[in-house]
């Protein structure tokens, strides 16, 4: 049961042939059988997911359920979920307990899910590896020595060893797309304002996007279908219709422009990662796309850029935790500005500290127009080449990350050596399009991923074309060995 | 970046760094050396992109009630006593 879709899960609880109970108890049992090793969940929320299940079985019965009823999901630990911890991997939020759930956790509520648990990641979302969360690393399934990539590795992880059919996640800088390449999964990033961001705990607001982990495609499509739409209490919500993207699932793709960044397959890019991705590219050229040279001469600008902007907004965001309203307060505050850096400096892991430090350094007098400013300026020229690009191609195919998974311990000396992990999905960020990581091949039995972006709002196309991938091809269909 | 630039950002962003710690934020100037390089790009008449929402411009509502009063269960999950629905905090002027 476990390694079903939701596509073919929806149809054998539609046809009674399993129960939404049934569904939930196998995915809860794995998850602790595995979580003691993989450290991919925070919480599990037994309980409550089984008495979901039961009235989602009762909806089942007398045909009120819509297409993901009595599905069981697992949540990104910084969605806010009404009377469940909601810690973002932080020290500074392990006591926190929203008393309301995010505009997703509700949408997917209504459309029928099962709620397993929230998942570990690192803390604020702030990571490529996962090594940041205050709950400890999660391991990578395809080998455990290994890193599972970041900031959503928990939810990542839920996929790859089939403990849920799906998860959320949020995607700042690459946070869904590099950790399901690293994990051998699906992970889409819908574009800016597409699904509400009301009750998910900001990072750096003008880049956060929530998305979605699935075996595959179609999956994603039926997930997003759920979760996307304009909602008020989102001021960066866009009023525009959102199509029903499963129906777009199974166009030809004979003719379709597909884009390569020739900056992006330079020949600083590892040789057996960029032969997986060509022998992806071939598969969709035999089905009638073609394949375009194109340049993207900013897209190199993007991290640099990126380490201003996240940090400045963040440093913004995260001035909210004073130990005062919610989350971590300090013992014995001698004075105000005491209790506020204490409380502080006590929360924050070490990453985050960070972080926050060079926001407030950029923004501060004197810097601001020589970093954050200059970064906006090159935000636009980096958003400038995807316009000019998109004029000639459809989508742009290219590797989701310069590496596969990459072992525990082995980046953590060297931030900017973990920051270059996000090279090829941060401009997509800057820019605020859409991108997919499906998986494409192994290198050293270690999973390979291959990233589409497409245009604004064009969450459809790459959809389309990554399900067209996957029904010719099966490395979206390989589970880790002690995981079958 | 020397110790006494990391204590004045540290500061600012209202984050106690012990002399014990110090020494690890160094790197921050690892991080910004990275930024460098983007001095020299030509910007010229670019103007900043602050967000993907081009065009859009802030939405305003109708001046209505539209949520129910929470602050009960919002000060029920404070790390702070509170008092008659107001948060305690230490002074803010010494005594």
């Amino acid at each position: 049961m476990h390694t079903k879709t939701i596509a073919e899960l929806s149809k054998l609880l539609k046809s009674k042939k399993i129960s939404s109970i049934e569904l939930t108890k196998t995915f809860i049992e794995r998850i602790k059988s595995f979580n003691g090793s993989l450290n991919a969940f925070i919480t599990i929320t037994e309980a409550q997911a089984l008495e979901e299940a039961k009235k989602a079985d009762q909806l089942i019965a007398e045909g009120k359920h819509s297409v993901l009823t009595g599905i069981p999901i697992a949540h990104k630990d910084l969605f806010c979920t009404n009377g469940i911890k909601t810690s973002c991997g932080s020290k500074m939020l392990d006591n926190f307990i929203p008393p309301y759930d995010a505009t997703v956790v509700i949408k997917l509520k209504n459309a029928g899910t099962i709620m397993l648990g929230k998942t570990n990641m690192d803390e604020f979302a702030m990571g490529s590896s996962n090594e940041h969360s205050y709950y400890g690393t999660v391991k990578n399934p395809w080998d455990v020595e290994a890193i599972p990539g970041g900031s959503s590795g928990g939810s990542a992880v839920s996929i790859a060893a089939r403990m849920a059919p799906a998860a959320t996640g949020t995607d700042t800088g690459g946070s869904i797309r590099q950790p399901a390449a690293l994990s051998g999964i699906t992970g889409i990033r819908p574009s800016y304002g597409r699904i509400s961001r009301f009750g998910i705990v900001a990072f750096a607001s003008s880049l956060d996007q929530c998305g979605i982990f699935t075996q595959t495609a179609e999956d994603a499509a039926m997930m997003l279908n759920a979760m996307c739409g304009f909602d008020p209490k989102d001021s960066t919500s866009v009023e525009k219709e959102v199509p029903d993207f499963t129906k777009t699932l199974n166009d030809s793709i004979k003719g379709l422009r597909i884009g390569l960044p020739k900056e992006f397959f330079n020949n600083k890019l590892d040789s057996e990662i960029s032969d997986k991705i060509m022998e992806g590219a071939k598969v969709l050229e035999k089905m009638g796309a073609t394949l375009h040279e194109i340049s993207l001469p900013n897209s190199k600008l993007g991290i640099p850029i990126y380490y201003i902007i996240a940090p400045a907004e963040a440093s913004a965001n995260l001035a909210r935790y004073d130990g005062i309203r919610f989350g971590h307060r300090c013992d014995d505050p001698k004075n105000l500005i005491d209790l506020y850096e204490r409380s502080r400096a006590e929360g924050f892991g070490d990453e985050v500290k960070h972080r926050i430090l060079i926001g407030t350094h950029v923004l501060s007098a004197g810097y601001y127009d020589a970093y954050y400013i200059k970064a906006q300026k090159i935000r636009r020229l980096i958003k400038n080449d995807y316009d000019e690009a998109y004029k000639k191609v459809d989508v742009i195919l290219s590797p989701t990350s310069p590496t596969t998974a990459f072992k525990i311990g082995s980046k953590m000396k060297n931030r900017v050596n973990m920051y270059l992990s996000d090279i090829f999905t941060v401009p997509t960020n800057l820019a605020g399009i859409t991108g997919i990581s499906i998986p494409c091949g192994f290198v050293n039995d270690l999973p390979v991923g291959l990233q589409l972006t497409g245009n604004y709002f064009e969450e459809a196309k790459i959809l389309n074309v990554a399900h067209q991938y996957q029904l010719q091809t099966d490395w979206h269909k390989q589970i880790p060995k002690k995981y079958k | 970046m020397n110790h006494d630039e990391i204590r004045k950002i540290a500061h600012m962003a209202r984050i106690q760094i012990t002399d014990d710690e110090i020494e690890k934020y160094e790197d921050i100037g690892d991080i910004l050396e990275l930024a460098k390089e983007i001095a020299d790009i030509d910007t010229a008449n670019i103007e900043p992109m602050s967000h993907p929402l081009l065009n859009m411009s802030q939405r305003l509502r109708k001046d209505e009630v539209t949520e129910p009063d929470q602050r009960k269960q919002l000060q029920a999950i404070s790390p702070s006593e509170t008092e008659a629905g107001l948060y305690l905090v230490p002074g803010v002027f010494e005594e």
